[in-house]
């Protein structure tokens, strides 16, 4: 017993938010639609809890390996549950601008960030699998959340199909890897891959990896993202493009890092050749959109890339930045997707890049909110993104991968283009017509102004503290 | 012997059961072949001493996913024909994918048979002497396994919330039993006394 009660104290952040999501989803069934504003502030109060737990609990092993407690999974957690929480705030305002409020949004929510913790501290391949459907499942739903709108079920349909498609590759990949193991636990595989390397454990190790890229939306397998993207709610898509890419990320290194670090020369191939392909595909798709929810779709897909950088380096110095540009690229997301919920002409919301015109008139603040969060996006020192794709080249180039971060360098100038030309269309077009933009919506407004002013004059003190954070997080994963 | 010729007499079944599940023309008859290849399995899972797992084949595929198939074949109005269109155009494809497939679980099983998964700590639970493998798996499902089982049965939670959030509507205007009202309802609400005069009767009007 006195194994199961250190167990429970180590996992005490998944069972807070697991047993939490229960009650608040007891609470509004029985008290109903009305009640989702309190449900929602619930949620994020407890996902705030779940935190601090995570925090300043106890670090170590349970449940037979299958849990992992280390600084690594305890970064990812903090970072996953604050994103989660400021997806809740986003998401309340809007179901309720909309008419469609429901207490089970922050409720799954909730139970998907139970899920993407387990991610982020598994320790074995059932509950790498387990934490990836948990999560998932409850993104499907989300994204088809706003079941009248024809492109949001599409969106839906669409994300279920394939993320069921890589699910099983994932599985065939992780049946694989047992099958050649004999072990479900990544420390018993890194044994085994020591012992007897051999190429079918790699094979199992491709095909999981083609599994985890699909999460992180990297391409060849970035198919769903545009669409998803597009078609879902806003604020659904902020939550997308931050809690749980930064979930899988932390996930592709553990399950590389640590579980396959002697096949790093083998699998780090694999990792590049993701990276370079989401380079081309994201600057150079990303050149004709028009929508700009699409546009941030094929950002993702560019700076998936970059992070990956990181993790092919597979130092202790690549983890350490893949964590520090995740992190600075969530906050840049949260404000992209915060501007555009703050603004909407006659109740409908600005969707396209030539709506933009006009903006600096008509709001000011905003506008030069978003050109922050643009020039940051494009990497232009002493900005948020800057510092990102710093890190990332340098442990990229420490570990002699410098070609591929020069790749990264002529993407990051190609998908320059898009960003400047949010920026030029806001500040030198001029409305075709008179253009009355509707009243913000508080909460989306105060996010965006937060999000920028971290991306430019905060980031210098941010990282002071951000780089021993992360640091501490990455120190003993690694390779060589 | 017995048991040799009870293999092979399973494993062709199930081989060629799944063959005419690709190939049947009917879809009605490629879930009845399916079943049949999943009894086929559920045979050979018997013969390694694991009866548990074929009980499971049984209740959880025959049972309940060979029904679903056969419910959403016979109900949908599918054009399975249209569906068949380029089935000779990606045969050379499929049969790749199938020959990749294959020869991948040879070489697993030639690594497991030299003592992959068989050498490891952990190796599959086998049945002693004083449990079946039924107890085996209890044993072990709440004890070393608790957090994946109760991690699966919040995914099959949030699959059941997910089902409810897209399809339930509440209609205004429909209505409902509610057995507070009907229980405190009083007679003044519900009948209204009319005195009505000696030979004289009511018109219709008068009682509305």
């Amino acid at each position: 017993m006195t194994d199961l009660s250190s167990a429970l104290q180590l996992a005490a952040p998944e069972l807070t938010l697991a047993v939490g999501g229960l009650v608040l989803l007891m609470l509004g069934a029985f008290t109903g639609e009305k009640s989702t504003r309190l449900i929602s502030g619930l949620s994020i109060l407890l996902l705030a809890a779940a935190s601090v737990l995570a925090a300043v609990g106890p670090l170590g092993t349970a449940f037979n390996g299958a849990y992992v407690a280390d600084p690594l999974a305890v970064y990812g957690k903090v970072a996953i549950f604050l994103s989660a929480a400021v997806a809740i705030v986003l998401g309340d305002g809007w179901i309720h601008r909309n008419g469609i409020a429901k207490f089970e949004y922050p409720v799954l929510i909730v139970l998907a960030s139970v899920g993407m913790s387990m991610m982020a501290s598994s320790g074995d391949l059932i509950s790498l699998y387990i934490g990836i459907e948990m999560h998932s499942l409850a993104l499907y739903v989300l994204a088809a959340y706003h079941r009248d709108n024809l492109k949001a079920s599409e969106a839906g349909l669409k994300y279920f199909v394939l993320g069921a498609l890589s699910s099983g590759l994932l599985l065939y990949g992780a049946s694989l890897i047992y099958g050649f193991a004999g072990s479900m636990r990544f420390v018993d595989i890194a044994a085994f891959a020591t012992a007897n390397p051999g190429p079918g454990l790699i094979f199992g190790l491709v095909f999981l990896i083609c599994g985890l890229a699909f999460k992180v939306s990297a391409a060849p397998f970035h198919m769903w993202t545009p669409d998803v993207y597009e078609g879902a709610p806003t604020p659904v898509v902020a939550l997308f493009a931050t809690a749980p890419k930064i979930a899988a990320m932390v996930l592709i290194i553990r399950v590389l890092v640590e579980g396959f670090g002697v096949a790093h020369g083998q699998w780090a191939q694999v990792i590049i050749l993701i990276s370079l392909i989401s380079f081309a595909v994201g600057s150079f798709g990303g050149l004709m959109q028009k929508d700009i929810q699409r546009l941030l779709a094929y950002s993702s897909i560019i700076n998936i890339g970059y992070a990956l950088l990181g993790v092919a380096a597979g130092t202790e110095a690549g983890v350490q930045a893949t964590l520090m540009f995740m992190t600075l690229y969530a906050i840049d997301q949260f404000g992209f997707f915060a501007v555009l919920l703050s603004l909407s002409r006659n109740g409908r919301p600005i969707r396209k890049i030539s709506d933009l015109a006009g903006l600096k008139k008509d709001r000011p603040l905003l506008a030069v909110a978003l050109t922050i969060l643009s020039l940051s996006a494009v990497g232009i020192p002493p900005m948020s993104g800057f510092w990102g794709k710093f890190f990332v080249f340098g442990a990229a180039a420490d570990a002699g991968y410098w070609m591929a971060g020069a790749a990264g360098l002529v993407a990051s100038v190609v998908a320059g283009f898009y960003y400047l030309r949010i920026i030029k269309v806001m500040w030198f077009d001029a409305a075709e017509t008179e253009v009355v933009t509707d009243k913000s919506p508080l909460e989306a407004k105060w996010i965006a102004l937060v999000a920028a002013a971290f991306c430019f004059p905060l980031v210098i003190v941010a990282l002071t503290w951000l780089e021993p954070l992360t640091r501490a997080a990455a120190s003993g994963v690694g390779v060589g | 012997m017995l048991q040799g010729i009870a293999f092979y007499l399973l494993a062709t079944v199930a081989v060629v059961s799944g063959l005419l599940v690709v190939t049947a023309r009917n879809p009605v008859h490629s879930v009845l072949w399916l079943i049949l290849s999943f009894f086929s399995a559920a045979g050979l899972f018997v013969l390694l001493g694991a009866e548990f797992l074929a009980m499971l084949l049984v209740v959880v595929y025959v049972g309940a996913v060979a029904v679903l198939f056969l419910f959403v074949v016979m109900m949908l109005d599918v054009d399975f024909v249209r569906l068949r269109e380029g089935y000779a155009r990606y045969l050379p494809l499929a049969g790749i994918v199938a020959g990749v497939l294959l020869a991948e679980m040879i070489m697993v099983s030639i690594t497991v048979v030299q003592g992959g998964a068989a050498k490891a700590a952990i190796g599959p639970v086998v049945a002693t002497a004083d449990a079946t493998n039924i107890e085996a798996i209890g044993r072990v499902l709440y004890t070393d396994y608790v957090y994946f089982f109760q991690a699966a049965g919040i995914v099959l939670l949030i699959a059941m919330i997910g089902a409810i959030v897209l399809t339930l509507r509440h209609r205004p205007g429909v209505r409902r039993q509610d057995l507070a009202v009907q229980a405190n309802r009083e007679r003044a609400k519900a009948v209204e006394v009319k005195s009505v005069s000696t030979g004289q009767g009511v018109t219709p009007e008068e009682l509305l």
